[in-house]
């Protein structure tokens, strides 16, 4: 199993979000993770779809989801050439003998601590999700008491839009 | 990898229509400006101050070009029967079982080409439109299916009747739109229309909310259909057609794979042409058959499970498939993996999904059919003036070996009683090549594919995909009534008459005089056929007592009576010698349904038979009985110790 990454324009329509994961089960496609979120034009939303796949399938996938009336456009993120970020929210056990430690490790992953209570804090931390995994990783030791995250969102690098060919035409 | 709707070679976006229907022809060409003979019955465009959205979606199916609705009203969709009921120009025919409404216009469709209309309440009245939609989506057929909901207010809460028909439909249709604004209705109808005909066909269903349909609203049709996410590739490019002529010419072993789309795409005389011009080798599915002329030489039959030898062994032995609108289902392929293995394929098809879903493509070409066959044809042309030439003669006289040495056939029954087969094909050879043959699915629905010749393209009608049992009584009343001129046969099993048979009732009422043979063994012959080769012939609930083996001293229930309590001509044939005579005299009776029950032969089986989940090579033309390639057979095959032979070329 390969993971792709896919971005996927869509009218910002009721039952989009439906339509495409529907899709995904019927066919029998894996999903990762999906985001889905505003675009710089009110009336296109971006969805991101981490999908696990061999490559045939993967065509398969796109060929699939371009059927789909309210889909505009679909282009494939090559992770080398693009920006890949996950949020996460993670609530560690900290007292006032543990709180430094953490506050380092913190530090060193370039998160935030966006609440602390008497024995805890809550670490808000960006990035890829090898990183947030590691950032997990360390703080794992204190004790997770909660834990959010966010599906994959992306974005290629360069100046181009991927939004250019399916605005203009649309 | 980058995945776009439209490539350079975009046809369609020019050609966007506004909605009028002309399912089945290429969407390049403009929309007929014309459904029904005659102008639009109204300026569409005349924008209309104040009226219902009720009335709102009346004039849209008058605009767009409706002439027949299939229907039955409930409460939700109650609003919209009522303008309906002044409309000069719509014809609804009041159906028994939604069911029969959905299968109707596929049926209706299907027989002309152009958009096929159903409509229903809510909750239980839109999901008895589940099936026919299903079917629909399976064997790509223009279909809108407009359904009433409850009121907005009202969604969601699990009201009286209420059913997420849109939710439910989406994995069944090409599209769909719940409507809850009244001001939407002309532009979705457009859009519905626009879509269920265009590219590949498929059902959409509209379903509109009560409210909306009670709404005070302003009546505007689009100028144009603005859909940014939906551009069917039609012109197909130039150079896929190029490579697909150069591996055509350096074939010798190729065969035309011809399937549904050829007929959707409106393509036989441009197949024509193409068999004409190379004289290669072409099978017809089951969704094909007509596409190409059974009488045409080069013509090897049905492919597939129950296919001709000939059809099924050109295209394990074939070095090339040309595909045409075909899209290697499990039942034309067999095992998957040990299919056509030595072939290069080409394959065009208007959905772009279907090239290298099943099979490695090594040419793909998307676009209309119709417009790939007579770019191929042209292409072919120019390489073969410039001196190229087709060298197919071995193959020729091989697959021809083969269509001579093992015909399609079947033995009469031992017991004196009528083969199914004879029957099918007698109404065949009786009614002609101008008539309409609808089946349901099963054994009678593959006899009706092997035994009756056909020459013309949507003279046959059935469930390919989906399998529907009930399909045909519906689907022949709708075909009917698209071609009121033509004779149209239902050729059906005595389990699939038993699903949808009530809409005789509306056949009667709405003089729509189908003909309707029951190819009655008594049995879920299909499923019997199986119980008897793989489950040790224990007929484990497949016996329906509705013929000469009911052990109740009475058929249940008597096909006559019931066709007569419908006010339809019933008739019963029980000899091979009163066949004749009784097809005849349904085909003499013209003024109101005929159902002929016909008492077959329970234990005939569908042969040739490639069994599920094997290869193709495996191929048997009769129980136990495989083809010998090195043998020739002076017809003997399907002789039995006291029945006389008979083989249909």
């Amino acid at each position: 199993m390969s993971q792709h990454t896919l971005s996927v324009l869509v009218e910002d329509k009721p039952g989009v979000l439906m339509r495409v994961s529907s899709l995904f089960a019927r066919r029998g496609f894996n999903i990762q993770s999906l985001t889905v979120g505003p675009t710089e034009r009110p009336d296109i939303s971006r969805m991101t779809v981490v999908v696990d796949v061999e490559k045939q399938p993967l065509e398969q996938v796109t060929k699939q989801l371009n059927k789909l009336v309210n889909v505009l456009k679909i282009v494939e993120l090559d992770s080398v050439a693009s920006v890949e970020r996950e949020l996460m929210l993670v609530k560690v056990r900290a007292d006032a003998t543990t709180r430094g430690e953490v506050l380092d490790a913190v530090q060193l992953f370039r998160a935030h601590v966006v609440d602390v209570s008497v024995d805890a804090v809550t670490v808000e931390a960006t990035g890829s999700s090898e990183k947030l995994a590691a950032l997990l990783r360390i703080l794992e030791p204190f004790g997770i008491r909660e834990l959010v995250q966010s599906g994959t969102v992306a974005l290629a690098r360069g100046g181009r839009s991927i939004s250019d060919r399916a605005l203009r035409t649309a | 990898m980058t995945a776009q709707h439209s490539s350079a070679a975009d046809g369609g976006t020019a050609e966007r229509s506004t909605g009028q229907v002309s399912a089945g022809q290429s969407p390049t060409t403009a929309p007929a400006p014309e459904q029904r003979p005659g102008a639009l019955p109204l300026d569409p465009k005349l924008p209309v101050a104040v009226l219902t959205g009720a009335q709102s979606l009346i004039r849209s199916l008058e605009a767009v070009g409706v002439d027949t609705v299939f229907g039955l009203p409930g409460g939700a969709i109650l609003p919209a029967y009522d303008p309906l009921m002044d409309s000069p120009h719509l014809r609804h025919i009041l159906v028994r079982h939604e069911q029969g409404a959905g299968h109707a216009a596929q049926g209706y469709a299907v027989a002309t080409g152009k958009v096929g209309v159903c409509m229903a309440t809510s909750g239980p009245g839109a999901t008895n439109l589940v099936t026919p939609i299903a079917d629909a989506n399976m064997d790509s057929v223009p279909m809108v299916a407009i359904t009433g909901q409850v009121g907005a207010s009202a969604i969601g809460t699990d009201a009286f009747q209420e059913a997420d028909i849109s939710g439910i439909t989406v994995p069944i249709t090409k599209h769909n739109y719940l409507v809850t604004d009244a001001a939407e209705i002309p532009r979705v109808i457009a859009e519905a229309f626009h879509i269920a005909a265009t590219g590949r066909p498929g059902p959409v269903l509209v379903d509109v909310a009560k409210s909306a349909l009670q709404a005070t609203t302003s009546f505007e049709w689009p100028e144009k259909v603005d859909l940014p996410g939906y551009r069917p590739t039609v012109r197909p490019h130039g150079k896929q057609v190029k490579e697909a002529a150069k591996l055509i010419l350096a074939s010798r072993r190729p065969v035309l794979y011809v399937g549904g789309g050829m007929i959707k795409a409106d393509a036989s005389p441009e197949l024509l042409a193409l068999a004409d011009l190379t004289g290669i080798p072409a099978v017809t599915t089951l969704m094909a058959r007509g596409a190409l002329p059974d009488s045409h030489p080069v013509n090897l039959g049905m492919p597939g499970m129950h296919g001709t030898v000939a059809a099924v062994t050109a295209l394990q032995k074939a070095d090339l498939l040309i595909t045409l609108g075909a899209r290697f289902d499990d039942r034309v392929t067999g095992l998957l993996s040990s299919f056509a293995p030595d072939a290069k394929v080409i394959h065009a098809d208007i959905d772009p999904a279907e090239i290298g879903k099943n099979r490695v493509v090594d040419v793909p070409i998307v676009g209309d059919a119709k417009l790939i066959t007579g770019e191929l044809v042209r292409a072919l042309e120019a390489e073969l003036a410039d001196g190229a030439a087709l060298d197919i003669a071995d193959w020729q006289a091989q697959t021809n070996g083969w269509k001579r040495t093992y015909p399609l056939g079947y033995a009469d029954a031992e017991d004196g009683t009528v083969a199914p087969q004879h029957v099918i094909s007698r109404i065949g050879a009786i009614a002609g090549p101008d008539a309409l043959y609808v089946a349901g699915v099963g054994q009678h629905q593959m006899w009706a594919a092997q035994f009756v010749q056909y020459e013309k393209p949507r003279t046959w009608l059935n469930s390919g995909g989906l399998g529907t049992m009930g399909y045909a009584v519906p689907a022949a009343m709708g075909a009917k009534v698209g071609r009121p001129d033509a004779v149209v046969w239902a050729i059906d099993g005595d389990g699939c008459f038993q699903m949808t048979n009530q809409e005789l009732a509306t056949c009667t009422l709405n003089d729509i005089p189908v003909k309707v043979a029951i190819i009655n063994n008594s049995s879920l012959g299909m499923v019997r056929q199986w119980q008897t080769l793989f489950y040790s012939e224990r007929y484990s609930n497949t016996d329906l007592h509705s013929g000469d083996h009911s052990g109740r001293g009475m058929a249940i229930p008597d096909f006559v009576k019931l066709a007569e309590a419908y006010g339809c001509v019933g008739l019963r044939c029980e000899r091979p010698e009163d066949v004749d005579a009784t097809i005849e005299k349904a085909m003499a009776i013209n003024d109101v349904p005929v159902v002929v029950d016909f008492r077959v032969h329970r234990d005939a089986m569908v042969w040739p038979m490639v069994a599920a989940g094997v290869s193709n090579d495996a191929i048997q033309y009769a129980r136990g009985m495989s083809p010998d390639w090195d043998r020739d057979v002076d017809g003997d095959l399907y002789s039995n110790d006291s029945g006389t032979e008979k083989v249909i070329s």
